[in-house]
């Protein structure tokens, strides 16, 4: 027995290569799962890529005025794609692993519970930033001219994956709170009126006025400020908009961990 | 020997016979529902038991509590001497738990492979395929299955890691009855390897053709334990049936007959001492006849323990079939 006791000791604690390792297959196995899972492919991409054509093709001017029209749209909807992304998959895919007991059987497993939660954070970025370079390559087709340089697209995708990460926390929160079974009706309740109201689908100055005073508590506003930025729509400080987001998400994960907590006890 | 030798004795004996896993005295409340009630026992290695009672017994509870999924309210639990939660006593531990969906998008093998990456010495993938009897759809979508293939799944699962320990939660749950039988057959082969096996079933049949020991839960407690063969004789189980002359008066005058009934022309005596009855049967009728003596189905003994005519009506009369 002392000696198996060693060698348990010895697992105990994988090495940082196998768990890297881990953590690479969970990231690949949720990514692959993802792709094929067309539910959520379909609408996580086809949602804002159809969005940003349609709302493009309105607002189609000819001259200066129009490009930038159409590289506020493109940095706007590359948000609504992150957000959705986000939403979608983490919000929907927890709820629905955690409702039928397979995100119980994994926890009965030595997988180490943050490789499952950096996994669906992977996948929903590697969605999130394929939906923006898919958007930014569909810019040309529907405004006729180049929308953004390469040292823009490189920024816009640093923000985008920043911009993420706060999504992400509030798609945890909303997968371990929904009730099992609801989660793909809500989570349009949540994604719909948060992009609405943040000004993601038409700039925030078109929307009524107290609509737009309410649109500064979104995280989907400070999220779209900073990409606008990258595209040089200023006025509005960066800093508050990171720090509004690191607050939501340093929030939301508060919440998630004790509604966790909670329902763990209750299980 | 002296006292503190002895003492010692005790002690590396116990060591040596750490227990699998072990459930202490646990309680488990819910808002208005407790469903473990200072629940004790023990897994010895190498035994595979039975959690055999009605729904609502506590049978799954006990087993999450000792995964580690719930924390009891009070007691302890222990998976070979440590806490379920830490990791390292997870990794001698396989789950097979009752999943209403898992991911469907990926392979059977992706998601065999995924699991064997939790553990530091997995079976070969080949073997798991093999045992769970999911060779030839390895390559096939977990949706793309058939009910009784994606339980095999989940049993191949639990099998990922070549755990001593494993927890099977009504394995054999919408199987037919050859699948069942297959799976009997590899859990039996499991456990002459040595691994422990903890399941639990509502088919009756299931428990006395795989369990060395069977624990009958009710309300969270244990009610009793024992081989399937000593349970079936606590329950107090023989039948006894003949043609007799003897008057209805005089049979349920022997204090051992426990029950009698009219069945046709014979007569259907229940105890559970058999001989001493049948002693006095022969004596007192010479012209006894159509005599046949039969141990109680399991069934009925098991339900005369639980004192429960309900026990489950649907899968009782799977658990029936012989």
């Amino acid at each position: 027995m002392p000696l198996s006791g060693v060698a348990d000791s010895l697992h105990a604690g994988p090495n940082s290569r196998t768990l890297l390792a881990l953590y690479g297959r969970e990231i690949r196995a949720e990514l692959v799962k993802m792709l094929r899972n067309r539910a959520y492919s379909f609408s996580a991409v086809g949602f804002p890529v159809i969005f940003y054509l349609l709302f493009s093709s309105i607002n189609r001017h000819p001259g200066p005025e129009g490009r930038e029209t159409a590289r506020y749209l493109l940095a706007s909807y590359s948000c609504f794609g992150a957000v959705g992304a986000a939403l979608f998959g983490i919000g929907n895919g927890l709820a629905y692993e955690r409702g039928h007991g397979w995100l119980e059987l994994k926890r009965a497993s030595p997988m180490p519970p943050m490789a499952y939660l950096v996994a669906k954070l992977a996948s929903s970025l590697v969605f999130s930033l394929t939906i923006c370079l898919l958007l930014v390559a569909l810019g040309p087709l529907v405004s006729g001219r180049m929308l953004a340089s390469p040292g823009e697209i490189v920024d816009l995708l640093g923000v985008v994956a920043v911009g993420t990460i706060p999504f992400a926390s509030l798609g945890l929160l909303f997968g371990l709170a929904v009730p099992p079974g609801s989660g793909p009706g809500l989570v349009n309740l949540l994604y719909l009126p948060l992009s609405f109201c943040g000004g993601l689908w038409v700039p925030v100055e078109l929307l009524p006025k107290w609509m737009q005073s309410f649109a500064q508590y979104l995280p989907t506003f400070w999220f779209s400020r900073l990409a606008l930025h990258v595209f040089g729509f200023t006025g509005y400080s960066m800093l508050v908009g990171y720090g509004v987001l690191a607050t939501y998400t340093v929030v939301l994960l508060g919440i998630s961990a004790r509604v966790w907590r909670v329902s763990e006890a209750r299980a | 020997m002296t006292a503190i030798e002895r003492e010692l004795e005790v002690q590396r004996s116990s060591m040596e016979e750490q227990p699998a896993a072990l459930l202490q005295n646990v309680t488990k409340q819910y808002p208005g529902h407790r469903a473990l009630d200072g629940l004790s026992f023990s897994l010895r290695a190498g035994e595979i038991v039975a959690l055999l009672g009605p729904n609502g017994a506590g049978k799954t509870t006990a087993i999450r509590v000792l995964l580690g999924l719930t924390s009891p309210t009070s007691g302890e639990a222990r998976l070979f001497g440590r806490s379920p939660r830490v990791r390292a006593a997870r990794t001698h531990v396989g789950a097979m738990l009752q999943v209403g969906r898992m991911p469907e998008s990926l392979r059977v093998c992706e998601h065999i492979e995924l699991f064997r990456g939790y553990y530091p010495r997995p079976l070969p993938l080949q073997e798991i395929l093999r045992i769970a009897g999911l060779a030839s759809v390895s390559q096939k979508l977990f949706g793309d299955l058939s009910g009784g293939q994606k339980q095999r799944v989940l049993f191949a699962l639990a099998l990922a890691g070549d755990p001593d320990l494993l927890f099977l939660d009504e394995p054999t749950l919408g199987m037919d009855i050859e699948a069942r039988r297959a799976l009997w057959a590899e859990v039996r082969s499991l456990a002459a390897r040595g691994k422990t096996v903890l399941l639990t079933t509502h088919y009756l049949e299931e428990a006395e053709a795989l369990a060395s020991r069977i624990l009958l839960l009710k309300n969270g407690r244990l009610l009793v334990e024992g081989t399937p063969g000593e349970l079936r004789a606590r329950a107090g189980a023989s039948r006894i049936r003949c043609r007799t002359q003897l008057s209805e008066p005089f049979l349920l005058g022997m204090p051992e007959v426990k029950e009698l009934r009219r069945e046709g022309d014979r007569w259907l005596l229940c105890t559970d001492a058999p001989e001493a009855v049948l002693r006095v049967l022969l004596q007192a009728d010479q012209a006894l006849s159509g005599l046949e003596v039969s141990p109680m189905p399991f069934e009925e003994a098991f339900l005369s323990l639980t004192g429960d005519a309900v026990a489950e009506p649907a899968a009782m009369g799977q658990g029936g079939l012989a």
